[in-house]
Protein backbone atom coordinates (compact mmCIF):
# COMPACT_ATOMS: atom_id res chain seq x y z
CA UNK A 1 0.00 0.00 0.00
CA UNK A 2 1.16 3.51 -0.73
CA UNK A 3 0.21 6.56 1.29
CA UNK A 4 -0.44 9.66 -0.81
CA UNK A 5 -0.45 13.03 0.89
CA UNK A 6 -1.47 15.75 -1.58
CA UNK A 7 -0.99 19.25 -0.18
CA UNK A 8 -3.37 20.92 -2.61
CA UNK A 9 -6.52 20.18 -4.57
CA UNK A 10 -4.57 20.13 -7.85
CA UNK A 11 -2.14 17.61 -6.42
CA UNK A 12 -5.03 15.46 -5.24
CA UNK A 13 -6.64 15.47 -8.70
CA UNK A 14 -3.33 14.61 -10.34
CA UNK A 15 -2.74 11.76 -7.89
CA UNK A 16 -6.25 10.39 -8.45
CA UNK A 17 -5.73 10.53 -12.22
CA UNK A 18 -2.44 8.70 -11.90
CA UNK A 19 -3.78 6.15 -9.41
CA UNK A 20 -7.49 5.66 -10.09
CA UNK A 21 -7.68 2.86 -7.52
CA UNK A 22 -6.50 5.22 -4.75
CA UNK A 23 -9.01 5.35 -1.91
CA UNK A 24 -9.54 8.88 -0.61
CA UNK A 25 -9.56 9.14 3.18
CA UNK A 26 -10.71 12.20 5.10
CA UNK A 27 -12.23 11.47 8.54
CA UNK A 28 -11.51 7.77 8.18
CA UNK A 29 -14.71 6.76 9.95
CA UNK A 30 -15.65 4.39 7.11
CA UNK A 31 -12.37 3.69 5.34
CA UNK A 32 -10.37 2.83 8.46
CA UNK A 33 -13.01 0.38 9.64
CA UNK A 34 -12.70 -1.48 6.37
CA UNK A 35 -8.90 -1.50 6.60
CA UNK A 36 -8.86 -2.48 10.28
CA UNK A 37 -11.10 -5.45 9.52
CA UNK A 38 -9.18 -6.44 6.42
CA UNK A 39 -12.22 -5.86 4.23
CA UNK A 40 -10.27 -3.57 2.00
CA UNK A 41 -6.64 -3.40 0.89
CA UNK A 42 -6.36 -0.45 -1.46
CA UNK A 43 -3.19 -0.04 -3.49
CA UNK A 44 -3.11 3.61 -2.44
CA UNK A 45 -4.59 5.52 0.44
CA UNK A 46 -4.94 9.23 -0.29
CA UNK A 47 -5.16 11.55 2.71
CA UNK A 48 -7.32 14.57 1.88
CA UNK A 49 -6.94 16.25 5.27
CA UNK A 50 -4.23 18.56 3.99
CA UNK A 51 -6.32 20.05 1.18
CA UNK A 52 -7.45 23.32 2.75
CA UNK A 53 -10.53 24.13 0.68
CA UNK A 54 -12.18 20.82 1.53
CA UNK A 55 -12.53 22.08 5.11
CA UNK A 56 -14.09 25.40 4.08
CA UNK A 57 -17.64 26.55 3.54
CA UNK A 58 -19.30 29.65 2.20
CA UNK A 59 -22.83 30.84 2.81
CA UNK A 60 -24.05 32.44 -0.41
CA UNK A 61 -27.34 34.07 -1.40
CA UNK A 62 -29.27 30.93 -2.20
CA UNK A 63 -26.95 28.08 -1.38
CA UNK A 64 -24.25 26.98 0.99
CA UNK A 65 -21.05 25.75 -0.60
CA UNK A 66 -19.87 23.04 1.76
CA UNK A 67 -16.36 21.60 1.50
CA UNK A 68 -16.43 17.82 1.24
CA UNK A 69 -14.41 17.33 4.45
CA UNK A 70 -16.24 19.81 6.72
CA UNK A 71 -16.99 17.80 9.85
CA UNK A 72 -20.47 17.13 11.16
CA UNK A 73 -19.46 18.97 14.36
CA UNK A 74 -18.76 22.11 12.33
CA UNK A 75 -22.08 21.79 10.49
CA UNK A 76 -23.92 21.54 13.83
CA UNK A 77 -22.02 24.46 15.39
CA UNK A 78 -21.80 26.81 12.42
CA UNK A 79 -24.47 26.04 9.85
CA UNK A 80 -27.64 25.09 11.74
CA UNK A 81 -29.41 28.41 10.97
CA UNK A 82 -29.01 27.98 7.20
CA UNK A 83 -29.01 24.19 6.95
CA UNK A 84 -31.32 23.12 9.79
CA UNK A 85 -32.22 19.73 8.33
CA UNK A 86 -28.61 18.78 7.71
CA UNK A 87 -27.63 20.02 11.18
CA UNK A 88 -30.30 17.81 12.75
CA UNK A 89 -29.15 14.83 10.71
CA UNK A 90 -25.52 15.57 11.58
CA UNK A 91 -26.40 15.50 15.25
CA UNK A 92 -27.56 11.89 14.92
CA UNK A 93 -24.27 10.73 13.43
CA UNK A 94 -22.29 8.37 15.67
CA UNK A 95 -20.77 10.11 18.68
CA UNK A 96 -18.85 13.35 19.29
CA UNK A 97 -15.63 11.58 18.28
CA UNK A 98 -17.18 10.44 14.99
CA UNK A 99 -18.82 13.81 14.31
CA UNK A 100 -15.43 15.51 14.75
CA UNK A 101 -14.07 13.46 11.84
CA UNK A 102 -16.94 12.38 9.61
CA UNK A 103 -18.14 14.60 6.78
CA UNK A 104 -20.84 14.90 4.13
CA UNK A 105 -18.24 14.25 1.44
CA UNK A 106 -17.46 10.96 3.14
CA UNK A 107 -21.14 10.07 3.38
CA UNK A 108 -21.51 10.72 -0.36
CA UNK A 109 -18.32 8.86 -1.21
CA UNK A 110 -19.41 5.81 0.77
CA UNK A 111 -22.96 6.13 -0.63
CA UNK A 112 -24.39 3.80 1.97
CA UNK A 113 -28.19 3.88 1.80
CA UNK A 114 -28.07 4.40 5.57
CA UNK A 115 -25.88 7.53 5.48
CA UNK A 116 -27.47 10.11 7.76
CA UNK A 117 -26.88 13.18 5.64
CA UNK A 118 -28.62 11.85 2.50
CA UNK A 119 -32.26 12.44 3.51
CA UNK A 120 -31.42 15.99 4.58
CA UNK A 121 -29.60 16.74 1.31
CA UNK A 122 -32.47 15.32 -0.73
CA UNK A 123 -35.08 17.32 1.17
CA UNK A 124 -33.16 20.60 1.07
CA UNK A 125 -32.02 20.22 -2.52
CA UNK A 126 -28.32 19.82 -3.29
CA UNK A 127 -25.79 19.40 -6.05
CA UNK A 128 -22.53 17.53 -5.72
CA UNK A 129 -19.60 19.22 -7.44
CA UNK A 130 -17.01 16.67 -8.50
CA UNK A 131 -13.78 17.26 -10.30
CA UNK A 132 -11.02 15.42 -12.12
CA UNK A 133 -8.11 16.55 -14.24
CA UNK A 134 -10.62 16.33 -17.12
CA UNK A 135 -12.92 18.94 -15.66
CA UNK A 136 -15.78 19.73 -13.28
CA UNK A 137 -19.24 18.15 -13.12
CA UNK A 138 -22.20 19.19 -11.02
CA UNK A 139 -24.51 16.29 -10.18
CA UNK A 140 -27.95 16.71 -8.58
CA UNK A 141 -27.83 14.70 -5.38
CA UNK A 142 -30.82 12.60 -6.54
CA UNK A 143 -28.68 11.33 -9.39
CA UNK A 144 -25.54 10.87 -7.34
CA UNK A 145 -26.68 7.65 -5.66
CA UNK A 146 -26.62 4.85 -8.22
CA UNK A 147 -26.86 1.71 -6.08
CA UNK A 148 -25.99 0.20 -2.71
CA UNK A 149 -22.68 1.85 -1.84
CA UNK A 150 -22.36 3.06 -5.42
CA UNK A 151 -22.27 6.60 -6.67
CA UNK A 152 -21.88 8.55 -9.89
CA UNK A 153 -18.18 9.28 -9.42
CA UNK A 154 -15.85 8.29 -12.24
CA UNK A 155 -12.69 6.58 -11.05
CA UNK A 156 -10.55 9.69 -11.48
CA UNK A 157 -13.02 12.05 -9.82
CA UNK A 158 -13.12 13.47 -6.31
CA UNK A 159 -15.93 15.25 -4.48
CA UNK A 160 -15.01 18.87 -3.83
CA UNK A 161 -18.08 20.82 -2.81
CA UNK A 162 -21.68 20.09 -1.96
CA UNK A 163 -23.94 23.00 -2.90
CA UNK A 164 -26.97 22.88 -0.64
CA UNK A 165 -29.98 25.14 -0.92
CA UNK A 166 -30.31 27.38 2.11
CA UNK A 167 -33.47 26.73 4.10
CA UNK A 168 -36.34 28.99 3.09
CA UNK A 169 -38.71 27.28 5.49
CA UNK A 170 -38.86 24.71 8.28
CA UNK A 171 -36.96 21.44 7.93
CA UNK A 172 -36.98 18.25 9.96
CA UNK A 173 -35.10 15.00 10.21
CA UNK A 174 -36.05 11.80 11.95
CA UNK A 175 -34.20 8.53 12.38
CA UNK A 176 -35.11 5.17 13.86
CA UNK A 177 -32.52 3.28 15.88
CA UNK A 178 -32.09 1.39 19.12
CA UNK A 179 -30.49 4.31 20.95
CA UNK A 180 -29.80 7.98 20.23
CA UNK A 181 -26.04 7.67 19.75
CA UNK A 182 -23.87 5.30 17.75
CA UNK A 183 -26.70 4.01 15.63
CA UNK A 184 -26.79 3.10 11.97
CA UNK A 185 -30.24 4.15 10.84
CA UNK A 186 -32.85 1.41 10.65
CA UNK A 187 -34.51 3.99 8.45
CA UNK A 188 -34.56 7.78 8.32
CA UNK A 189 -36.65 10.58 6.89
CA UNK A 190 -35.93 14.19 6.00
CA UNK A 191 -38.47 16.81 5.01
CA UNK A 192 -38.24 20.46 4.00
CA UNK A 193 -40.91 23.05 3.32
CA UNK A 194 -40.02 25.45 0.54
CA UNK A 195 -42.53 28.29 0.89
CA UNK A 196 -40.77 30.25 -1.85
CA UNK A 197 -41.81 27.69 -4.45
CA UNK A 198 -44.72 26.35 -2.39
CA UNK A 199 -43.33 22.86 -2.48
CA UNK A 200 -42.42 20.13 -0.04
CA UNK A 201 -39.37 17.96 -0.56
CA UNK A 202 -38.55 14.65 1.10
CA UNK A 203 -35.63 12.31 1.59
CA UNK A 204 -35.90 8.66 2.61
CA UNK A 205 -32.87 6.87 4.01
CA UNK A 206 -32.05 3.22 4.63
CA UNK A 207 -35.29 1.97 3.11
CA UNK A 208 -34.23 1.23 -0.47
CA UNK A 209 -30.99 0.41 -2.32
CA UNK A 210 -30.31 4.14 -2.51
CA UNK A 211 -31.50 7.18 -0.61
CA UNK A 212 -34.43 8.64 -2.53
CA UNK A 213 -37.12 11.27 -2.68
CA UNK A 214 -40.71 10.11 -2.24
CA UNK A 215 -41.80 11.87 -5.42
CA UNK A 216 -45.40 10.64 -5.52
CA UNK A 217 -45.85 11.73 -1.91
CA UNK A 218 -44.38 15.15 -2.69
CA UNK A 219 -46.62 15.59 -5.74
CA UNK A 220 -49.70 14.57 -3.79
CA UNK A 221 -48.91 16.91 -0.89
CA UNK A 222 -47.99 19.83 -3.15
CA UNK A 223 -51.33 19.52 -4.94
CA UNK A 224 -53.28 19.08 -1.70
CA UNK A 225 -51.67 22.14 -0.11
CA UNK A 226 -52.27 24.22 -3.23
CA UNK A 227 -55.87 23.09 -3.76
CA UNK A 228 -56.78 23.72 -0.14
CA UNK A 229 -55.11 27.13 -0.09
CA UNK A 230 -53.09 25.99 2.92
CA UNK A 231 -50.04 28.11 2.11
CA UNK A 232 -52.22 31.22 2.47
CA UNK A 233 -54.80 30.27 5.06
CA UNK A 234 -52.26 28.49 7.28
CA UNK A 235 -54.80 25.91 8.40
CA UNK A 236 -53.82 22.63 9.97
CA UNK A 237 -53.27 19.87 7.46
CA UNK A 238 -56.25 17.48 7.66
CA UNK A 239 -55.42 14.02 9.04
CA UNK A 240 -56.62 12.41 5.81
CA UNK A 241 -54.02 14.36 3.82
CA UNK A 242 -51.25 13.54 6.31
CA UNK A 243 -52.27 9.88 6.22
CA UNK A 244 -52.18 9.71 2.44
CA UNK A 245 -48.80 11.48 2.41
CA UNK A 246 -47.48 8.94 4.93
CA UNK A 247 -48.77 6.02 2.88
CA UNK A 248 -47.19 7.35 -0.28
CA UNK A 249 -43.87 7.77 1.56
CA UNK A 250 -44.11 4.16 2.73
CA UNK A 251 -44.88 3.18 -0.82
CA UNK A 252 -41.72 4.85 -2.09
CA UNK A 253 -39.64 2.44 0.00
CA UNK A 254 -38.08 -0.70 -1.37
CA UNK A 255 -36.49 -2.05 1.78
CA UNK A 256 -34.87 -5.32 2.74
CA UNK A 257 -34.97 -7.48 5.85
CA UNK A 258 -31.70 -7.32 7.73
CA UNK A 259 -30.29 -7.43 11.25
CA UNK A 260 -31.42 -3.88 11.94
CA UNK A 261 -35.04 -4.31 10.96
CA UNK A 262 -37.52 -5.98 8.66
CA UNK A 263 -38.74 -4.54 5.37
CA UNK A 264 -42.27 -4.37 6.77
CA UNK A 265 -41.10 -2.44 9.81
CA UNK A 266 -39.06 -0.01 7.72
CA UNK A 267 -41.96 0.71 5.39
CA UNK A 268 -44.24 1.38 8.32
CA UNK A 269 -41.70 3.44 10.26
CA UNK A 270 -41.02 5.68 7.26
CA UNK A 271 -44.74 6.41 7.06
CA UNK A 272 -44.88 7.24 10.76
CA UNK A 273 -41.85 9.54 10.50
CA UNK A 274 -43.31 11.20 7.40
CA UNK A 275 -46.59 11.99 9.16
CA UNK A 276 -44.91 13.24 12.34
CA UNK A 277 -42.26 15.37 10.68
CA UNK A 278 -44.86 16.88 8.34
CA UNK A 279 -46.87 17.83 11.41
CA UNK A 280 -43.82 19.43 13.04
CA UNK A 281 -42.74 21.51 10.08
CA UNK A 282 -46.27 22.58 9.23
CA UNK A 283 -46.80 23.74 12.83
CA UNK A 284 -43.54 25.71 12.57
CA UNK A 285 -44.73 27.26 9.34
CA UNK A 286 -48.10 28.19 10.82
CA UNK A 287 -46.42 29.57 13.93
CA UNK A 288 -45.18 32.20 11.58
CA UNK A 289 -41.79 32.29 11.10
CA UNK A 290 -39.73 30.35 8.79
CA UNK A 291 -39.66 27.87 11.61
CA UNK A 292 -36.00 27.22 11.27
CA UNK A 293 -35.05 24.56 13.68
CA UNK A 294 -32.23 25.28 16.02
CA UNK A 295 -29.35 22.97 16.58
CA UNK A 296 -29.86 20.18 19.01
CA UNK A 297 -33.60 20.11 18.69
CA UNK A 298 -33.82 16.58 17.32
CA UNK A 299 -37.04 15.21 18.62
CA UNK A 300 -37.63 11.57 19.28
CA UNK A 301 -39.60 10.01 16.48
CA UNK B 1 6.90 4.70 5.97
CA UNK B 2 8.11 6.97 8.70
CA UNK B 3 5.68 9.07 10.72
CA UNK B 4 6.56 11.94 13.01
CA UNK B 5 4.16 13.78 15.27
CA UNK B 6 3.91 15.28 18.72
CA UNK B 7 2.49 13.19 21.52
CA UNK B 8 1.91 14.78 24.91
CA UNK B 9 4.23 17.65 24.05
CA UNK B 10 7.10 15.46 22.85
CA UNK B 11 8.14 14.71 19.31
CA UNK B 12 7.75 11.03 18.47
CA UNK B 13 8.90 9.16 15.44
CA UNK B 14 8.12 5.69 14.17
CA UNK B 15 9.70 3.79 11.30
CA UNK B 16 8.42 0.96 9.12
CA UNK B 17 4.84 1.97 9.73
CA UNK B 18 2.46 0.13 7.40
CA UNK B 19 0.43 2.62 5.33
CA UNK B 20 -2.89 1.22 6.54
CA UNK B 21 -1.91 1.31 10.19
CA UNK B 22 -4.00 3.30 12.64
CA UNK B 23 -2.79 6.03 14.94
CA UNK B 24 -3.89 3.79 17.81
CA UNK B 25 -1.59 0.96 16.72
CA UNK B 26 1.36 3.32 16.36
CA UNK B 27 0.76 4.81 19.80
CA UNK B 28 0.41 1.45 21.52
CA UNK B 29 2.78 -0.80 19.64
CA UNK B 30 5.46 1.54 18.34
CA UNK B 31 5.61 4.43 20.79
CA UNK B 32 5.14 2.58 24.05
CA UNK B 33 1.93 4.38 24.97
CA UNK B 34 -0.61 1.65 25.73
CA UNK B 35 -2.93 3.91 27.75
CA UNK B 36 -5.33 4.33 24.83
CA UNK B 37 -7.13 1.02 24.66
CA UNK B 38 -7.75 -1.14 21.63
CA UNK B 39 -11.14 -2.81 21.58
CA UNK B 40 -13.60 -2.45 18.73
CA UNK B 41 -11.36 -0.96 16.01
CA UNK B 42 -14.44 0.63 14.44
CA UNK B 43 -15.11 3.76 16.47
CA UNK B 44 -17.97 2.20 18.42
CA UNK B 45 -16.49 2.00 21.91
CA UNK B 46 -14.45 5.17 22.46
CA UNK B 47 -11.78 3.39 24.50
CA UNK B 48 -9.07 4.74 22.16
CA UNK B 49 -10.22 8.38 22.43
CA UNK B 50 -7.34 10.86 22.10
CA UNK B 51 -7.08 14.55 21.24
CA UNK B 52 -5.86 15.23 17.71
CA UNK B 53 -5.05 18.92 17.31
CA UNK B 54 -7.43 19.47 20.23
CA UNK B 55 -10.37 17.45 18.95
CA UNK B 56 -11.60 14.24 20.53
CA UNK B 57 -11.23 11.45 18.02
CA UNK B 58 -11.08 7.68 17.95
CA UNK B 59 -7.40 6.90 17.36
CA UNK B 60 -8.39 3.61 15.69
CA UNK B 61 -10.02 5.57 12.84
CA UNK B 62 -7.12 7.92 12.14
CA UNK B 63 -4.58 6.57 9.67
CA UNK B 64 -1.12 6.95 11.16
CA UNK B 65 0.01 8.99 8.16
CA UNK B 66 -2.81 11.46 8.79
CA UNK B 67 -1.26 12.33 12.17
CA UNK B 68 1.99 13.44 10.51
CA UNK B 69 3.05 16.77 12.02
CA UNK B 70 0.00 16.96 14.28
CA UNK B 71 -0.40 17.24 18.05
CA UNK B 72 -1.77 14.24 19.90
CA UNK B 73 -2.71 14.09 23.58
CA UNK B 74 -3.29 10.68 25.14
CA UNK B 75 -4.38 9.71 28.64
CA UNK B 76 -0.68 9.42 29.58
CA UNK B 77 -0.30 13.17 29.01
CA UNK B 78 -3.67 14.26 30.37
CA UNK B 79 -2.37 15.46 33.75
CA UNK B 80 0.31 17.62 32.16
CA UNK B 81 -2.10 18.87 29.53
CA UNK B 82 -4.57 19.88 32.26
CA UNK B 83 -1.82 21.50 34.31
CA UNK B 84 -0.72 23.67 31.42
CA UNK B 85 -4.27 24.60 30.58
CA UNK B 86 -5.61 25.21 34.09
CA UNK B 87 -2.52 26.61 35.78
CA UNK B 88 -0.13 25.03 38.21
CA UNK B 89 -2.65 23.92 40.82
CA UNK B 90 -5.69 22.61 39.01
CA UNK B 91 -8.82 22.02 41.04
CA UNK B 92 -9.01 18.60 42.58
CA UNK B 93 -5.84 17.47 40.91
CA UNK B 94 -3.22 16.00 43.16
CA UNK B 95 0.30 15.34 42.10
CA UNK B 96 0.37 13.43 38.88
CA UNK B 97 -3.34 13.33 38.21
CA UNK B 98 -5.58 15.62 36.20
CA UNK B 99 -8.67 16.85 38.06
CA UNK B 100 -10.88 14.58 36.02
CA UNK B 101 -8.71 11.59 36.92
CA UNK B 102 -8.89 12.42 40.62
CA UNK B 103 -12.64 12.81 40.34
CA UNK B 104 -12.98 9.35 38.76
CA UNK B 105 -11.09 7.87 41.72
CA UNK B 106 -13.02 9.85 44.32
CA UNK B 107 -16.38 8.99 42.78
CA UNK B 108 -15.54 5.30 42.37
CA UNK B 109 -15.99 5.55 38.62
CA UNK B 110 -13.33 2.97 37.79
CA UNK B 111 -14.29 -0.70 37.73
CA UNK B 112 -12.32 -2.92 35.37
CA UNK B 113 -10.71 0.24 34.04
CA UNK B 114 -10.65 -0.63 30.37
CA UNK B 115 -12.96 2.18 29.25
CA UNK B 116 -11.46 4.67 31.71
CA UNK B 117 -8.71 6.21 29.53
CA UNK B 118 -11.12 7.03 26.73
CA UNK B 119 -13.68 8.38 29.16
CA UNK B 120 -11.08 10.55 30.88
CA UNK B 121 -9.99 12.15 27.61
CA UNK B 122 -13.61 12.69 26.51
CA UNK B 123 -14.69 14.04 29.91
CA UNK B 124 -11.71 16.37 30.15
CA UNK B 125 -12.50 17.76 26.70
CA UNK B 126 -16.13 18.31 27.72
CA UNK B 127 -15.22 20.31 30.84
CA UNK B 128 -12.65 22.31 28.87
CA UNK B 129 -15.33 23.26 26.33
CA UNK B 130 -18.27 23.49 28.71
CA UNK B 131 -17.21 24.11 32.32
CA UNK B 132 -20.73 23.70 33.70
CA UNK B 133 -22.25 20.83 31.75
CA UNK B 134 -25.80 19.69 32.36
CA UNK B 135 -26.48 15.98 32.77
CA UNK B 136 -27.70 15.94 29.18
CA UNK B 137 -24.43 17.55 28.07
CA UNK B 138 -22.44 14.91 29.94
CA UNK B 139 -24.48 12.07 28.48
CA UNK B 140 -24.05 13.38 24.99
CA UNK B 141 -20.33 14.02 25.40
CA UNK B 142 -19.78 10.48 26.65
CA UNK B 143 -22.25 8.82 24.27
CA UNK B 144 -19.40 7.42 22.19
CA UNK B 145 -17.71 5.71 25.15
CA UNK B 146 -18.95 2.31 26.25
CA UNK B 147 -18.44 0.90 29.76
CA UNK B 148 -19.27 -2.81 29.73
CA UNK B 149 -19.12 -2.96 33.52
CA UNK B 150 -22.05 -0.55 33.03
CA UNK B 151 -20.76 1.80 35.70
CA UNK B 152 -22.36 4.81 34.09
CA UNK B 153 -23.92 6.35 37.20
CA UNK B 154 -20.56 6.63 38.96
CA UNK B 155 -19.02 7.96 35.76
CA UNK B 156 -21.72 10.65 35.66
CA UNK B 157 -20.97 11.42 39.32
CA UNK B 158 -17.26 11.75 38.54
CA UNK B 159 -17.79 14.20 35.69
CA UNK B 160 -20.21 16.26 37.79
CA UNK B 161 -17.62 16.28 40.58
CA UNK B 162 -14.78 17.34 38.29
CA UNK B 163 -16.90 20.13 36.83
CA UNK B 164 -18.02 21.32 40.27
CA UNK B 165 -14.45 21.39 41.55
CA UNK B 166 -13.27 23.31 38.49
CA UNK B 167 -16.10 25.77 39.00
CA UNK B 168 -15.27 26.23 42.72
CA UNK B 169 -11.64 26.86 41.94
CA UNK B 170 -12.53 29.33 39.20
CA UNK B 171 -14.64 31.26 41.71
CA UNK B 172 -11.78 31.29 44.22
CA UNK B 173 -9.51 32.78 41.59
CA UNK B 174 -12.08 35.52 40.94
Amino acid sequence: MEFLRPASWEEALAAKAEHPSAVPIAGGTDVMVEINFDHRRPTHLMDLNRVPELHEWEVGDGTVRLGASVSYSKIIDELAPVLPGLALASHTVGSPQIRNRGSVGGNLGAASPAGDSHPALLAAGAEVEVESVRGIRSIPVEDFYTGVKRNALAEDELIKWVHIRKADGPQQFSKVGTRNAMVIAVCAFGIALHPGTRTVQTGVGSAAPTPLRARAAEDFLNAALEDGGFWDNGRTIPPSVAREFAQLCSGACNPIDDVRGSATYRRRAVGVMARRTLGWIWESYRAGGNGRTTEGGARCA
Amino acid sequence: MRVTFTVNGRRHEADDVWEGESLLYVLRERMGLPGSKNACEQGECGSCTVRLDGESVCACLVAAGQAEGREVVTVEGLAEYARERDGSAPAGGSGDLAPVQQAFIDAGAVQCGFCTPGLLVAADELIERNPQPSDADIREALSGNLCRCTGYEKIMDAVRLAAARADDSAQEVV
